[in-house]
């Protein structure tokens, strides 16, 4: 079948680390860069003898994301047991949830939410040798700090259909938890991970693919390469006629290539049932209540009071409420100037994203006080756009006041008939011939004329004011 | 004086100390030589000198204690080559319990390994003998602690319950044992067998000291979520008679085969007993009964396979070393865990299995349900179900061990209540052929008080004397 007939089918498996004040078992201290093994407990540990107990503010937490996320809530929530052996995993099993997760169904953006559950997060294995793996190494050491850090678990439903669309919604999602502040969500760090299945199938089929499971990937960027290198090789595959295999598989972004983890034969049967050591969770009216109470604006709300009381237009209201951080500034930057209007303050504050890449705006040399002040300075016609834009650059490079920068370069806009007149005689003069063909009705020369004008401004002209005094001096309007 | 000494029961030893009659160390003392003397392998490690130990209720009388509670520092091995010289990093909340009531460790005792059986032959430290007959077994899992305490060697001692692991050792070995209701008693610190049955709870001489002592033991502890605090303090038995109450024997259970003569004679004297004391005498059905060890050699394994995970040798433990990690795995437990072990993390594991699960773990589940709903029923009429705590007295070392399923068999009376997780208790109703039989009395949950007090009643008008079990002086 031909290329151009295939769509991605794309869902997402996302471990959040919840930042409780001890793990999701026992009554260790979250690890945060300690020397190994020292938030520990014989819980934690899997000794002999150790029981675990349900940390309720874990409990409360994913109660507020199954809130955020428009799940449905579980009146009464079962932990299992899920069992493999791996050094990892301290007592040969792991402490999940199976057929009673705390939250079933639920939506984001426009992304169907099929479950969220706790569990707990898995020790950090280090492996000495060249592999870097367990595989053929000469020896592996295990750090437990990380062992027992409460986990939620988020499922989607298989929705997503390509890589973009994956970024886009991650970010919706780390958005909504950190305004939740259940997570520090930082990819890098390892308290956001994610894992896709992803399969291919004739566009507008009903039908799903054979799929595989990218896993740990962890920052947006090699999510959404690792995504398109994936569908890219199984559509290479399809193409030739070839099935895909149902395997596990590990994204390299180093060398971007894809390899095998563990195929379906050497799955796992993780003999689930039901935690013997732990009584069913039982959600009480006081639990939901308190949740419900400590949920903050989430996206979706700010989007909409971004369009009803400030007006901003559909694109800004959604890029500034899907990125908290980016809403944030934005906040700040008409908080600096209230005469500001907030349409403009957001198109100065999209101005600087695009020249940021990946860095957060708050993050930048640019702090919203200075951003506040050069949307203001153009507001009031101080400086021109493309004045207003080199300032962006030198600020974005440098930092420092926009004022000082306007100053030094000469920046300040030449506007008004007394200074600018003189300058559109002088281009007009320059250039007899495109004059005439002017005054005889053909305005194609136009655009050569304000531009001398600008060149001899430096820019600080606006051209719309240039073109009326064009027209002015040659009787034109 | 070390006949006096020994005569006392533990309640006595700690009456005396209170009084200030009796000297904490030597009371210690007097065990501890006994216990470092041990010819029946009752004890696995035996203290040296008597720990600097806390005023309290229990005075100084010193427990042995089974293997598998975790005690700081002191050898915690479960009966396993697995756990061979582990000594953990912190002591089971039952046992910190019972020290902070004032009773110290005397030694640890001999079991069955991760207490799977009814012999005491599974254990890797070898088996224990009967002090009656030292040619047979002392029961099991607890048969460590029973054998101890039959014996004389030690005053008390702590056990645990998973099927029968208390009442039926101590039957064997003519004792006291209590399985308390499922959750009165932490089992943190415990390494576990099955989680959604195991209990701790006394093996002791008579009655009053097992009230004593699982005074100590009950209570909420946070550091176990399926624990509960007792609804009532636990009281010193005083009753004599048992005027009203009705006594439900499960007819079919008790006259069925497999249960010895000489077991039912003792069964019915000790009903007879009961009669001249005032109680009624009923009969009651379990129609689940037969179907109640099937369902416990399901549920069992199963947790016991996933309890039993964590032995992988990464962390502690035997570790034997090989090639590549699932090699050391399979070494490791090939090498560390018994035939019995194996034979049930086999079945557990296979029961869980996808496909499987519903037919075998699911299936032993709704029979648990069963059985917990039909004996709920009965004390809606009866105070009390009683039976013979196990079908047969002590039998000869290495008889059963190569029939796992006749075996299975011991815990034919004791498995109910495990499945139901209500409290139960073992007294000696007598011998046949010099060999003790035990009553078992089950309440329902939190009847300890009751049962402490009918099987009082009934101890003093049985009248059985153990001593003829004790090691020489
Ligand atoms: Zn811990």
């Amino acid at each position: 079948m031909a290329g151009h007939e295939l769509e991605p089918v794309i869902g997402l498996e996302i471990h959040v680390q919840l930042r409780t004040a001890t793990k999701m078992f026992c009554g260790c201290a979250l690890g945060f860069g300690e020397p190994p093994n020292t938030r520990t407990c014989p819980v934690c540990l899997g000794l002999p003898g150790a029981l675990p107990v349900a940390n309720a503010e874990a409990i409360h937490y994913g109660l507020m994301i199954g809130m955020a996320l428009d799940s449905e809530l579980a009146p009464v929530s079962t932990f299992h047991r899920k069992n493999y052996f791996y050094p990892d995993l301290p007592k040969g099993y792991q402490i999940s949830q199976f057929d009673l997760p705390l939250c079933s169904g639920g939506k984001l953006g426009k992304v169907n939410i099929h479950r969220v559950h706790l569990e707990e997060d898995a020790a950090k294995l280090n492996h000495a040798g060249a592999s870097g793996r367990i595989e053929g190494a000469d020896s592996s050491i295990v750090d437990f700090n990380r062992g027992g850090t409460p986990l939620a678990e988020i499922v989607t439903e298989p929705e997503l259909r390509s890589a973009e669309q994956v970024g886009e919604w991650l970010r919706l999602l780390r958005t909504t938890l950190r305004t939740l502040g259940v997570s520090d969500v930082n990819m890098e760090e390892g308290s956001l991970r994610c894992d896709a299945n992803i399969s291919l199938r004739p566009t507008g089929s009903d039908q799903l693919g054979t799929k595989t499971e990218l896993k740990n990937m962890n920052s947006f960027r090699f999510i959404e390469r690792g995504i398109r290198a994936e569908v890219e090789r199984q559509r290479a595959l399809i193409e030739e006629g070839e099935s895909v295999t149902q395997e596990t598989l590990h994204f390299d972004p180093k060398t971007e290539s894809i390899t095998s983890l563990r195929s379906k034969e050497e799955a796992h049967d993780y003999r689930y049932f039901p935690e013997p050591d732990l009584p069913p969770v039982v959600i009480t009216e006081a639990m939901l209540a308190r949740a419900a109470a400590e949920l903050p604006e989430l996206p979706a709300a700010r989007e909409q009071r971004y369009i009803d009381e400030l007006s901003l237009s559909p694109e800004s209201a959604r890029l500034f409420a899907w990125r908290a951080e980016l809403a944030d500034y934005f906040d700040a930057v008409r908080a600096s100037e209230a005469s500001l209007e907030p349409q403009q303050a957001a198109n100065w504050v999209t101005e600087l994203q695009g020249r940021l890449g990946d860095q957060e705006a708050v993050d930048s040399n640019v702090t919203a006080a200075s951003l506040a002040k050069l949307a203001s300075m153009v507001a009031s016609a101080t400086i021109n756009q493309g004045g207003a834009k080199q300032v962006l650059d030198q600020l974005v490079e440098h930092g420092g006041e926009p004022e000082a920068i306007v100053a030094a370069e000469g920046l300040e806009a030449v506007g008004g008939a007394d200074e600018l007149a003189p300058i559109v005689a002088e281009a007009l003069d320059a250039n007899p011939e495109l004059t005439e063909r002017l005054r005889g009705g053909d305005m194609k020369p136009i655009g050569v004329i304000v531009g001398e004008v600008m060149k001899q401004t430096r820019g600080r002209a606006d051209g719309k004011e240039v073109t009326a005094l064009v027209r002015q001096q040659l009787g034109l309007s | 004086m070390s006949e006096e000494l020994q005569a006392l029961s533990a309640a006595d030893a700690a009456a005396a100390i209170a009084k200030g009659d009796l000297g904490r160390g030597e009371l210690f003392e007097h065990y501890r030589a006994r216990a470092a003397s041990d010819e029946l392998n009752a004890f696995t490690w035996v203290a040296e000198s008597m720990p600097d130990s806390v005023d309290g209720p229990l005075g100084g009388v010193p427990i042995a204690v089974k293997d598998l509670f975790c005690t700081e520092g002191i050898p915690s091995q479960a009966g396993s080559k697995i756990l061979a010289g582990y000594c953990p990093p912190y002591t089971a909340t039952a046992v910190a319990n019972l020290e902070a009531a004032g009773a110290p460790i005397l030694g640890k005792t001999n079991q069955d390994e991760f207490a799977m059986g009814s012999s005491n032959e599974n254990s890797a430290y070898g088996p224990v003998q009967n002090p009656w007959d030292r040619s047979r077994v002392p029961g099991g899992s607890s048969g460590g602690s029973a054998a101890a305490v039959a014996a004389g060697l030690a005053p008390w001692a702590l056990g645990t319950d998973t099927g029968g692991s208390i009442r039926q050792p101590a039957a064997l070995c003519g004792i006291v044992g209590l399985k308390p209701t499922y959750g009165a008693v932490s089992r943190y610190g415990m390494i576990a067998f099955a989680s959604s049955l195991d209990s701790a709870g006394p093996l002791t001489r008579n009655v009053t000291d097992a009230a004593l002592f699982y005074r100590h033991l009950v209570g909420r502890d946070s550091a176990d979520a399926t624990s509960v605090s007792f609804p009532e303090p636990i009281a010193l038995p005083t009753s004599e008679r048992l005027d009203g109450i009705t006594l439900a024997v499960p007819a079919a259970l008790v006259d069925g085969d497999g249960i010895e003569a000489g077991v039912r004679d003792s069964f019915e004297a000790a009903l007879e007993s009961a009669r001249g004391l005032g109680a009624t005498v009923v009969s009651c059905e379990i129609p689940s009964a037969p179907y109640a060890l099937s369902a416990y050699y399901v549920i069992a394994p199963a947790e016991a396979s996933s309890n039993l995970a964590r032995f992988d040798g990464v962390r502690y433990g035997l570790r034997v070393d090989a090639t590549n990690l699932d090699a050391m795995y399979t070494e490791t437990r090939h090498d560390g865990f018994g035939d019995e072990v194996k034979r049930r993390i086999l079945i557990g594991t296979y029961a869980l299995s996808s496909g499987y699960y519903d037919a075998y773990y699911g299936r032993a589940q709704r029979v648990r349900t069963v059985v917990a709903s039909e004996l709920s029923a009965i004390f809606q009429t009866a105070d009390f179900i009683v039976t013979p705590t196990s079908p047969t007295v002590a039998f000869g070392l290495g008889e059963r061990t190569a029939d796992p399923l006749a075996m299975y068999l011991s815990d034919l009376f004791t498995i109910p209540m495990s499945l139901a997780g209500t409290p139960a208790i073992s007294i000696p109703s007598g011998l046949s052929d010099g060999l003790p039989v035990g009553l078992q009395i089950c309440g329902p949950a939190f009847s300890e008080n009751r049962i402490l007090g009918a099987a009082h009643a009934l101890e003093r008008a049985i009248g059985f004397d153990g001593s003829s079990a004790w090691s020489a002086l």
